[in-house]
């Protein structure tokens, strides 16, 4: 028994170990991504923060637990001493000590959420609609100068990309490795500037959804009858696509509706928003023409 | 605690005598009509048992669909009805009532009292639960399928369900009665039957953290059942609480929900505290540390678990001052909890320990709950939590805290108790397998369940990107280990119960400290006990 025991403590310092050291590791498939956004940053900061308060914490806890176990088994002769029932001093001391680093986590939190929840100054007003099983992006309005003005015929649905729909389908036999970015690709991304704030606001036509890109370090749901909002400024330099899925079940294919986004330069992003828009007053001309 | 004198022990043993010869009636009326608390108490466990396995198995299904990236075996809208009815399943059919069998067998015991206070009101309470059960499972069978938004039942989703939506609603206002009735029953026993000489103070930890669990279940269950009552409004009758076309509100469903659902996992996870409190210090052989400050602390964690709900929904928009109220209240909870775990561990310091079944349930569930609560101190943390939230972080977080935590605290008390409720000691060694390998596998799933969430995992979906695969692999081939580890505590139950090889004694445990009334009585407690109450030093 004694060996057995003490092989168990030392196994569970390992695993300890280990996976502290897994979850620090940056950018891995163990933990939370660095992102690419001040917002994501400063979340990553405070989840390692509390990561390390828990380890340290850990360490001293559970080493007081494997101390006794290992030292005051009755096998080795260990005699009880019941006279240990009490002590105001010991329960005051661990009352307040935890006090003290609920307050030193809680001040960095509440900075971070007043950075998060401050929408003011945004240069870009995009609205995303949840519906089952789809995003339906519109750009609503930009800043321009110091005025605001209105965006328009710039509107889109995003869907499952074709070749994971068709992969994702019950005994489709076909090999989810094969396919790129499997559930994690649109027919059409969300496009968005780097460098300035965008503004999201977050509604449903139906039933509750959420939006989330990890690397974006926000989520939020979209809910019908509500319109939420939050801000992402993606670093200039780090313009890509990002991915992320609806995180709030919202029925039969919630786990088939990503979040897509692709961050471009401002420069390339206005080329695109003329673009859409230009394509937006063809199409109508052209129905126009064609109903007259 | 309390002593009871040697005249106690002596007419206690008078009964054994009495009353074995026929006290108890024979026949399946002994089951239907019963209204002694011991078979009252097993029916609750075996129901339990039952349920755990119903529900494991449909833990099974999602975990076999997990096992790889693809759709392999079921259709999502399918996946979706196992995830919602393996919560419901597990948490009121599984948890709630084995905490119920255990307070209906120990609570008397523990008290020194002959019976539960309302004998014909529990056994309505316990044989509403199997008609509760047949509605919610016979849903399965309906056009449209089970129950598939969620345990949590969040409108407009859970609107959108087929026939089996009023059976759902109806078999929750089932069990929620079949709760209160419970918690009315151990309110009033532990209030007004205690023996003479046992004062609230000297009660067991199991009888206080039941006491708390009572009154929050009286508490929060009627509102569970006005809000699904809302919902059938909602989607029967035409009205319009939650839905926002009519004027109505999702997000205040949430609100109401979670004002059930915080006390609501405090109900599930308190009486385990008690349990854990009376059997570390039997196996360290040294009387609890802080007695009061533990009875203190129980009653602090319930009156927190009342302000703190909105943490579970964080990333619905509130208002920035109410994030914060949140967030701080919900911080405050790691404070009575660290004092609980500070106790046991304190318990340990200079104990005489000795490892059996009910003892290594109790560490793993010291260790386990631990990793568990600080996921959850992880979690209050919001802007944290805007990561975290509704991934398989969250996920790995309430199953550490609910498996190793509130099903490992129910183990411990089986195995603490067993030899009391059948007179014969189980297989220890066997017992010991069952540990050890349940405390494996249970982190084989769960710990790698951390880790998808923080790459990024989103919960309740069937199929998943393949940088995900690994570690669903892992922890599938845990969820499957741990599923089979379980038919064991079947075994080893079932075999203690059908008596044979060594007999266990009064006190069963080889230990001076435990004071529990329970241990005055015979092994097997004889069929009716404490006719006259004991006397208390």
């Amino acid at each position: 028994m004694s060996i057995q025991k003490k092989l168990t403590a030392a196994l569970g310092l390992v695993g300890l170990v280990v996976s502290a050291v897994a979850f620090g590791a940056p950018e891995s498939s163990y933990n939370l991504p660095i992102g690419v956004t001040r917002i994501s940053r400063e979340v990553y900061g405070l989840h390692m923060l509390i990561f390390w308060v828990c380890v340290a914490i850990s360490v001293v806890v559970f080493g007081a637990m494997i101390y006794s176990l290992v030292k005051y088994r009755k096998s080795v002769g260990a005699v009880a001493d019941t006279s240990i029932v009490h002590s105001t001093k010991a329960e005051i001391i661990w009352t307040i000590i935890p006090v003290i680093i609920l307050v030193a986590m809680a001040v960095p939190a509440t900075r971070t959420l007043i950075m998060i929840e401050d929408t003011r100054h945004s240069q870009l007003t995009i609205k995303a609609t949840g519906y089952q099983w789809k995003w339906q992006y519109e750009y609503l309005s930009r800043t321009e100068g110091s005025a605001e003005k209105a965006v328009t015929g710039v509107s889109f649905f995003s869907a499952l990309a074709e070749d994971s729909n068709f992969t994702r389908q019950l005994g489709s036999g076909l090999d989810p490795k094969n396919v790129p970015n499997y559930l994690l690709n649109v027919d059409h991304p969300l496009v968005i500037p780097s460098g300035i704030k965008v503004r999201l606001l977050l509604t449903a036509n139906d039933v509750i959804h959420a939006w989330w890109v990890p690397q974006f370090g926000m989520k939020r749901d979209a809910i019908p009858g509500f319109v939420n909002e939050i801000w992402i400024q993606v670093d200039e330099g780090k313009e890509g696509t990002y991915r992320g899925n609806c995180v709030e079940l919202c029925g039969r294919d919630h786990g088939f509706m990503p979040v897509v986004v692709e961050v471009k330069s401002r420069k390339d992003f206005d080329v695109w928003l003329a673009a859409q828009q230009q394509a937006t007053a063809t199409a109508t001309t052209a129905a126009t023409t064609a109903a007259l | 605690m309390a002593h009871a004198d040697t005249h106690a022990h002596a007419h206690a043993h008078a009964d054994d005598g009495h009353d074995a010869h026929g006290h108890a009636p024979s026949g399946i009326g002994r089951w239907l009509f019963a209204t002694n608390h011991k078979d009252i108490g097993t029916m609750y466990l075996v129901f339990a048992l039952t349920m755990f396995f119903i529900g494991g198995a449909m833990a099974m299904v999602i975990r076999l669909e997990l096992f790889q990236p693809g759709l392999q075996f079921v259709d999502p809208g399918f996946f979706n009805s196992m995830t919602t009815m393996h919560a419901l399943v597990m948490i009121f059919g599984g948890v709630m009532p084995a905490w119920v069998g255990l307070a209906n067998w120990m609570i008397p015991l523990q008290v020194g009292a002959p019976d539960m206070a309302l004998p014909r009101m529990n056994n309505y309470s316990f044989w509403i639960l199997p008609f509760a059960f047949t509605l919610l499972l016979s849903s399965l069978f309906l056009p449209g399928g089970a129950p598939a938004g969620g345990w949590t039942l969040y409108p407009p989703l859970s609107l959108q369900a087929g026939d089996s939506f009023g059976l759902t609603i109806f078999a929750i206002h089932m069990m929620g009665a079949s709760s209160i009735m419970g918690a009315i029953n151990v309110i009033v026993t532990i209030l007004n039957m205690r023996a003479p000489g046992m004062t609230l103070l000297k009660m067991p930890l199991f009888c206080w953290t039941w006491l708390i669990t009572a009154y929050l279940l009286i508490a929060v269950m009627p509102v569970l059942a006005g809000a699904v009552t809302m919902l059938l409004t909602d989607h029967y009758f035409g009205t319009a609480f939650f839905n926002p076309a009519g004027g109505g509100d999702p997000v205040m469903f949430q609100h109401i929900f979670w004002f059930f659902g915080h006390p609501e996992v405090y109900i599930l996870i308190l009486p385990a505290f008690g349990i854990v409190s009376e059997i570390i210090p039997t196996f360290s052989r040294k009387p609890l540390f802080g007695y009061e400050s533990m009875v203190y602390a129980t009653g602090s964690i319930a009156f927190l678990s009342f302000i703190v709900w909105a943490h579970h929904m964080f990333t619905v928009g509130m208002p920035l001052a109410g994030q914060l109220f949140f967030m701080l209240s919900t911080m405050l909870i790691a404070i009575p909890t660290g004092v609980k775990v500070f106790n046991w561990t304190t318990t340990l310091w200079r104990g005489s320990i000795s490892f059996e079944p009910p003892m290594l349930f109790a560490l793993a569930f010291l260790f386990l709950f631990t990793i568990g609560g600080f996921s959850g101190l992880m979690l209050a943390i919001v802007p944290a939590d805007f990561q975290y939230h509704d991934t398989y972080f969250v996920v790995a977080h309430f199953h550490y805290v609910l498996v190793p935590g509130a099903v490992f605290g129910i183990m411990a008390g089986v195995y603490y108790w067993l030899p009391k409720w059948t007179g014969y000691m189980y297989n220890m060694k066997l017992a010991n397998w069952h540990f050890w390998l349940s405390t494996i596998s249970v982190n084989v799933l769960f710990f790698p369940m951390h880790f998808l969430g923080l790459a990024g995992m989103p919960r309740r979906i069937p199929d998943y990107n393949v940088q995900f695969a690994d570690w669903n692999m892992v922890a599938s081939l845990g969820g499957f280990a741990f599923g089979l580890s379980q038919i064991m505590f079947v075994w080893i139950v079932v075999k203690s119960v059908r008596g044979g090889g060594v007999k266990a004694s009064a006190r069963v445990w080889d230990d001076t400290v435990s004071e529990g009334l329970e241990w005055t009585v015979p092994s097997p407690a004889p069929h009716h006990t404490f006719d006259t109450p004991p006397v208390i030093k």
